[in-house]
């Protein structure tokens, strides 16, 4: 049939019932979002949600002049957001900021805003100003090095050591420059959920500014924790009560509580974003400013953050915080327990527990990552960045829609999968307590019987992974 | 910020209808909210203030598509909570996002073999898709640049004066100078002679528009070629060419498949189109498709790990909604090229109503070229009493709106009304549009004309305006004013 063509365009049409059954059974196929324990993005919404979602597919976020109601929305966001960060405005003042798809765009308008108003400061001053930096942790998030590549700035990025997985604030001012634009400090790092401790930068920032007249600022990329630690946490400073901190972005799809597409970039105040990135437009019809990347999009995520802000209020935002961090102690225990793991993530940080096993000598994290997704869980495995790069961890990302139940399920299932590999491994050690998993080792003919031995079980665990994946059918542990 | 207060009422409140509770009782905060709500009343508060906005599909100054399949609102509201970004978890979503770079591709004749992978990638709109083409041109021109031991500080775009504003956020943003080619009287888009003169060994690249912004004209990219092609061989530049077919890119294809404006011209390196507008899908989708591997610096890929497995990511956007994606995959399987064209054909044709009624009046200019995007674009012959913003405000009162704006340097005193035809804009629409344009004309030509157009045209005669006069005229357009304006339609449906 026609459509079977994957690289054209078919000739022609189909009925719509086909073309809708067509596609949701190929779509079968994907991963259930709710089971998937890697990400941080939102995946379920309440019903009457959804309905405003639907209904407001088809309204372009950027007519503002034709949607006075939806614009009018994201402005009651951006102050609420604003506010909730302690942005020093007054009662009835409008809050600066704007509403993007996520905190990748966030992050580069951020990021363009310093580039711009320092490149003014250089030039009022006769200095060079082609050369700017960012100073940011080895742990950040991809997008600041696109924002870093894109934007041609140099990234100067602090490494992680053993005893530190994110960016250690002393390092960090040590690296800052004349060229710096501004120090990038992350609320929640992405591998390990961990706050970075903003008010000693702050500090230290202040100190050399003091000494330097060079003025570097702060941003603080609060993806995940800028709507954690408001609830949960509000005596750390972190946010603009801290004076050199000038901007900030949170991702609306994290806990926020939406689906994947909206993010918020607040500043402290109108002076920190310069006027000429914001452009002026008519041919909709009237005057409308914009200082996104993104133009046209869609309006529903938008709707859907204002909504969950009246729904659920200060209250109800702290209520589901608590609950997310009561399942990650859940979880916790309940792994350490086992005495198999070393939990690398912190108490205090983005409800995410990210663990490592005591002994990798046998078997890594990998190979219990992939077990995992035999029972239909999607818990990532990988490598922690530069310069502690041995180590290897899982991460469980804890979101709203995580009950204690699937928590307990879910260690059930990592102790079912780590005893099939104790046991895998022992019959091995019992024949040959030396031997390793790894086939180059073999180097004499004592071994040669080993190996083949090795083989036949590598050729018996292969079979059964097939036999597993045909089985698989993702739906709903 | 205001608090609410409780109910004395000693009865459940989950029994109250959501409009007797107490929530709509209280004055909605506006700067942050203390306690919760319930659900049903949470939703009904938000539904009822939306109801005034604009009615999208009443919108006529958009491309944007503005109806869908209710099949395709399904599968778009199934999808609502995928990541688009997590390709390992969710590979069936990434598979179809690859099979549509791979038939847009080919529907812009890619030079592919027949089962080679397109290279191209899914966008939020043409603004991401444009600034990703724009930043392989300028990697590219660099990289060339400095193995030839020259400087790479000044690289500069040339575009016409119609760009829309993406271009130009484009160039601010990334620092790359804009020289555009000016617009004359007549003549509203890019003019190709022009161009190719304005090209130094510091251009990234020449942008055309396949469907300009403010009257749908589609610039001949394939005379751009040509010229270029020339230039190319006297300087040894190698100037390439990106065409902005946001709303072209589909639409020439199906109405217009001879003329030559896509990869079939030899200097054509990337394309982008939106597929939320004529592509027929809600906002939120675009599309860049390059000629081929060496058209995108490996350098700007980048290749992360801690969602599970390697996942190569070359966009601006990384987390975003999957919805938009499998409603164009929806498109083009439902449709396929049979269906897109008899689309196109009646939009074309409902253009053609519309153009027709409007000559029939004798009053209007028609700007928009036949060829083209269907959309009319019309100014008033006679602009002595009164302007085309004045049109566009009064038919919002019958619900419509039709944008008025001023065309770009250096034709700025010419102003145009623009009228959109969507898939969605029926026969009996336009001629309903046409009744209410006349009603609109007629109206005007009874009121007073504005102050100062009758001050100069009369100070040109030579006489002497008393100031008594004024004050009078301008009493009576205040009251008339505000006569329409409290009879201004709230935004229903028509």
């Amino acid at each position: 049939d026609g459509y079977n063509c994957r690289f054209k365009m078919p000739d022609q049409p189909i009925p719509k019932d086909a073309a809708y059954q067509i596609i949701n059974d190929e779509l079968m196929l994907d991963g259930n979002p709710r089971l998937n324990l890697a990400s941080f993005v939102t995946t379920w919404m309440e019903p009457e949600c959804d309905k405003l979602i639907m209904s407001s597919l088809n309204k372009n976020y950027v007519d503002m002049d034709e949607y006075p109601v939806t614009t009018e929305l994201q402005n009651r966001c951006v102050n609420m957001i604003a506010r909730l960060f302690h942005a020093p405005i007054g009662e009835d003042d409008t809050a600066v900021g704007v509403g993007t798809v996520g905190s990748s765009e966030a992050i580069m308008l951020a990021g363009l805003a310093f580039k711009r108003k320092w490149q003014e400061k250089r030039k009022s001053h006769g200095k060079s100003y082609n050369n700017p930096n960012i100073v940011t942790g080895s742990n950040v998030q991809v997008c600041w090095e696109k924002f870093a590549r894109y934007f041609e700035v140099d990234l100067k990025m602090v490494n992680l050591t053993e005893d530190c997985y994110v960016m250690d604030p002393v390092k960090a001012v040590d690296m800052v420059d004349e060229n710096t634009i501004c120090v990038a400090a992350i609320l929640g790092s992405t591998m390990t959920g961990e706050f970075e401790d903003v008010k000693l930068l702050n500090e230290l920032l202040m100190e050399k500014n003091k000494e330097t007249g060079w003025n570097t600022p702060i941003h603080v990329d609060a993806a995940s924790g800028g709507f954690v630690a408001p609830f949960l946490y509000p005596d750390i400073e972190w946010d603009f009560r801290l004076p050199l901190v000038k901007s900030i972005n949170v991702s609306g799809h994290k806990y926020g509580l939406v689906y994947a597409g909206v993010g918020w970039v607040v500043w402290r105040t109108k002076e920190d974003l310069p006027d000429d990135l914001v452009f002026h437009i008519n041919y909709l019809g009237s005057d409308q400013p914009t200082f996104t990347l993104n133009f046209s999009k869609g309006s529903s995520q938008i709707i859907a953050q204002y909504y969950q802000f009246i729904r659920l209020g200060f209250e109800g935002y702290k209520d589901v915080m608590k609950n997310c961090y009561g399942n990650v102690m859940v979880l916790k225990e309940g792994l350490e327990k086992t005495g198999w793991f070393n939990i690398i993530s912190k108490d205090i940080g983005v409800p995410l527990l990210a663990f490592s096993l005591k002994d990798s000598s046998r078997y890594t994290v990998f190979h219990i990552s992939e077990s995992l997704r035999r029972f239909g869980w999607v818990i990532p495995a990988y490598t922690m960045p530069p310069n502690v790069q041995h180590i290897s961890v899982l991460r469980v990302v804890i979101r709203e829609d995580f009950s204690h139940s699937l928590a307990d399920r879910l260690i059930a299932d990592i102790v079912r999968v780590v005893n099939e590999m104790e046991a895998a491994h022992s019959t091995d050690n019992t024949r040959n307590p030396n031997s390793s998993i790894d086939k180059t080792r073999h180097t004499h003919d004592g071994e040669a019987s080993e190996h083949s031995k090795r083989e036949m079980q590598l050729g018996i665990s292969k079979y059964w992974r097939r036999f597993v994946h045909g089985k698989k059918t993702n739906s709903v542990c | 910020m205001v608090l609410s207060r409780t109910v004395h009422s000693e009865s459940d409140e989950s029994l109250h209808s959501t409009f007797a509770s107490r929530y709509v009782r209280t004055s909605l905060p506006r700067y942050g909210a203390r306690s919760a709500r319930s659900n049903e009343a949470a939703y009904q508060i938000i539904n009822d203030e939306l109801m005034l906005d604009g009615n999208p599909r009443l919108n006529l100054a958009s491309f944007v598509t503005t109806w869908m399949e209710p099949e395709c609102d399904k599968l778009m509201m199934a999808s609502i909570n995928k990541n688009y970004v997590d390709m390992d978890e969710y590979p069936v979503t990434t598979e179809l996002q690859n099979r549509c770079v791979n038939m847009i591709a080919n529907l812009f004749n890619a030079p592919l073999g027949d089962d080679e992978t397109a290279v191209g990638v899914g966008t939020v709109g043409s603004s991401e898709a444009i600034m990703l083409a724009g930043l392989a041109f300028k990697r590219k021109w660099q990289n060339k640049m400095k193995a030839l031991g020259k400087p790479y500080d000044k690289p500069n775009i040339v575009t016409g004066a119609n760009v829309q504003v993406c271009w130009e956020k484009f160039a601010r943003y990334f620092e790359v100078e804009l020289k555009e080619v000016k617009l004359s009287e007549g003549y509203y888009v890019m003019d190709p002679d022009k161009a190719v003169e304005m090209v130094d060994e510091n251009t990234i690249c020449v942008a055309a528009i396949l469907g300009s912004t403010l009257n749908g004209e589609f610039e001949d990219v394939k005379k751009l070629n040509d010229l270029l092609v020339e230039k190319n061989a006297q300087t040894g530049w190698d100037t390439p060419i990106h065409v902005d077919a946001a709303s072209g890119g589909f639409i020439a294809p199906f109405i217009y498949p001879e003329l030559e404006w896509d990869f079939r011209l030899p200097l054509v390196k990337s394309i982008n189109v939106s597929g939320h507008k004529y592509g027929l899908v809600y906002a939120g989708v675009g599309w860049v498709i390059w000629r081929n591997k060496e058209d995108l610096p490996e350098e700007l890929i980048f290749h992360i790990n801690y969602l599970g497995a390697d996942q190569p990511t070359f966009t601006l956007n990384f987390s975003k909604g999957s919805s938009q994606i499998i409603a164009q995959y929806y498109q083009l399987i439902r449709l396929g090229f049979e269906g897109y064209k008899n689309i196109m054909d009646n939009c074309q044709e409902n253009a053609m109503v519309l153009k027709e009624g409007l000559e029939k009046t004798g009053r209007f200019n028609i700007v928009s070229k036949d060829n083209g995007v269907p959309l009319v674009a019309f100014s008033l012959k006679d602009h002595s009493e009164h302007n085309e913003f004045e049109i566009s405000d009064m038919l919002r009162r019958f619900g419509w709106i039709v944008p008025a704006y001023t065309m770009p340097p250096d034709a700025q005193h010419i102003t145009v009304l623009r009228v959109v035809i969507r898939e969605d804009f029926s026969r009996t629409l336009a001629e309903r549009l046409v009744t209410d344009i006349v009603k609109v004309l007629h109206e005007l030509d009874t009121l007073p004309a504005k102050v100062n157009a009758k001050i100069e045209v009369r100070e040109e005669k030579g006489l002497e305006v008393t100031k008594t006069e004024i004050n009078k005229q301008r009493k009576f357009t205040d009251a008339w004013k505000k006569f329409v304006a409290d009879k201004k339609k709230t935004n229903g449906v028509c």
